[in-house]
């Protein structure tokens, strides 16, 4: 079973946890002036990129809380987790330090 | 309208009425079914954890997994604005309005769930390896000591889980899930039979 970090709680089974979608799809301002591509494109069309991807988890069964973590596709493997709210981490940096 | 009184009050029955509890396997690991309680969940900002300490003799604890209690009352941490206080039946009517008066002015909610939840002591020498067939949390006393309380799941439900003692659990489930959770429990502890 995977141990995921929640920023909050620590180290949890994986089982406390759901899956939350890409993380840092922000609503853009002013959505009523934009195109139908633009917002079909920001609601539908994800990254989904072989190695590292940010997304958005929940400890459901736990705090609650939403967190973002940086897991790596291939591996499965969570590189880092932060709260919520906080800046997208450098995903090159991490790539480096990942390779170990 | 007409006027409808009952001749008999109404009967309560437990959800725990009839369940198989009682098992050879009491030695290693017992069931009890817990009496009825008052419970609120309780959500706010910060100031609500000293704010309830008026009304509850305590504050409610800010430590991750953290429970208080006193005054047969019981304070979990339930997340960083969540909380669950457990009390006596008797307190049903007078314990939200008491608390609502002490975090009046912060930015809180209380909702009364205190028919959500039943509770039952899981209890014996192998509780902890009984609820870990359900549980994937590390429940040794160095990861999970006495007073540790924590939102976890059991197999299929989601339980709050509240160590009372070195070989005491209490586990609150919802009232709906109770027949699935002594089932599951039952199945899990017959090795000691």
């Amino acid at each position: 079973m995977l141990i995921i970090r929640c920023p909050i709680c620590g180290d949890r089974p994986e089982l406390e946890f759901r899956y939350g979608g890409e993380g840092h799809v922000a609503r853009p301002a002013a959505t009523e002036a934009l195109d139908d591509q633009t917002v079909a494109d920001r609601l539908y069309m994800r990254t989904n990129p072989k190695g590292l991807t940010v997304e958005r988890w929940r400890h459901v069964h736990g705090c609650g809380r939403f967190f973002n973590a940086v897991r790596d596709t291939v591996s499965d493997f969570f590189v880092t987790t932060y709260k919520a709210g906080e800046p997208r981490p450098d995903l090159d940096a991490l790539k480096k330090e990942a390779v170990r | 309208m007409a006027d409808i009184a009952l001749k008999e009050p109404a009967l309560r029955r437990s959800v725990f009425d009839g369940l198989p509890l009682a098992s050879k396997a009491a030695a290693a690991c017992a069931l009890e079914p817990l009496p009825p309680a008052t419970r609120l969940a309780v959500r706010g900002r910060p100031g609500v954890a000293e704010a309830a300490a008026a009304a509850l003799g305590f504050p409610l604890p800010t430590g991750v997994c953290q429970s208080a209690e006193g005054g047969g009352r019981a304070a979990f941490w339930l997340g960083p604005d969540e909380w669950l206080v457990i009390a006596p039946e008797a307190e049903a009517a007078t314990l939200a309005p008491t608390l609502e008066q002490a975090l009046a002015g912060v930015p809180h909610a209380i909702v009364d769930v205190s028919h959500r939840n039943v509770a039952l002591t899981v209890s014996g020498p192998r509780a902890a390896y009984v609820l870990n067939h359900g549980c994937p949390r590390d429940l040794s006393l160095s990861a999970f000591p006495v007073g540790t309380v924590s939102r976890t799941i059991l197999g299929k439900v989601e339980v709050v889980l509240w160590r009372t003692g070195p070989e005491s659990f209490r586990l609150e489930c919802w009232r709906t899930f109770a027949e699935w959770v002594v089932g599951f429990l039952n199945e899990a502890r017959r090795e000691f039979e």
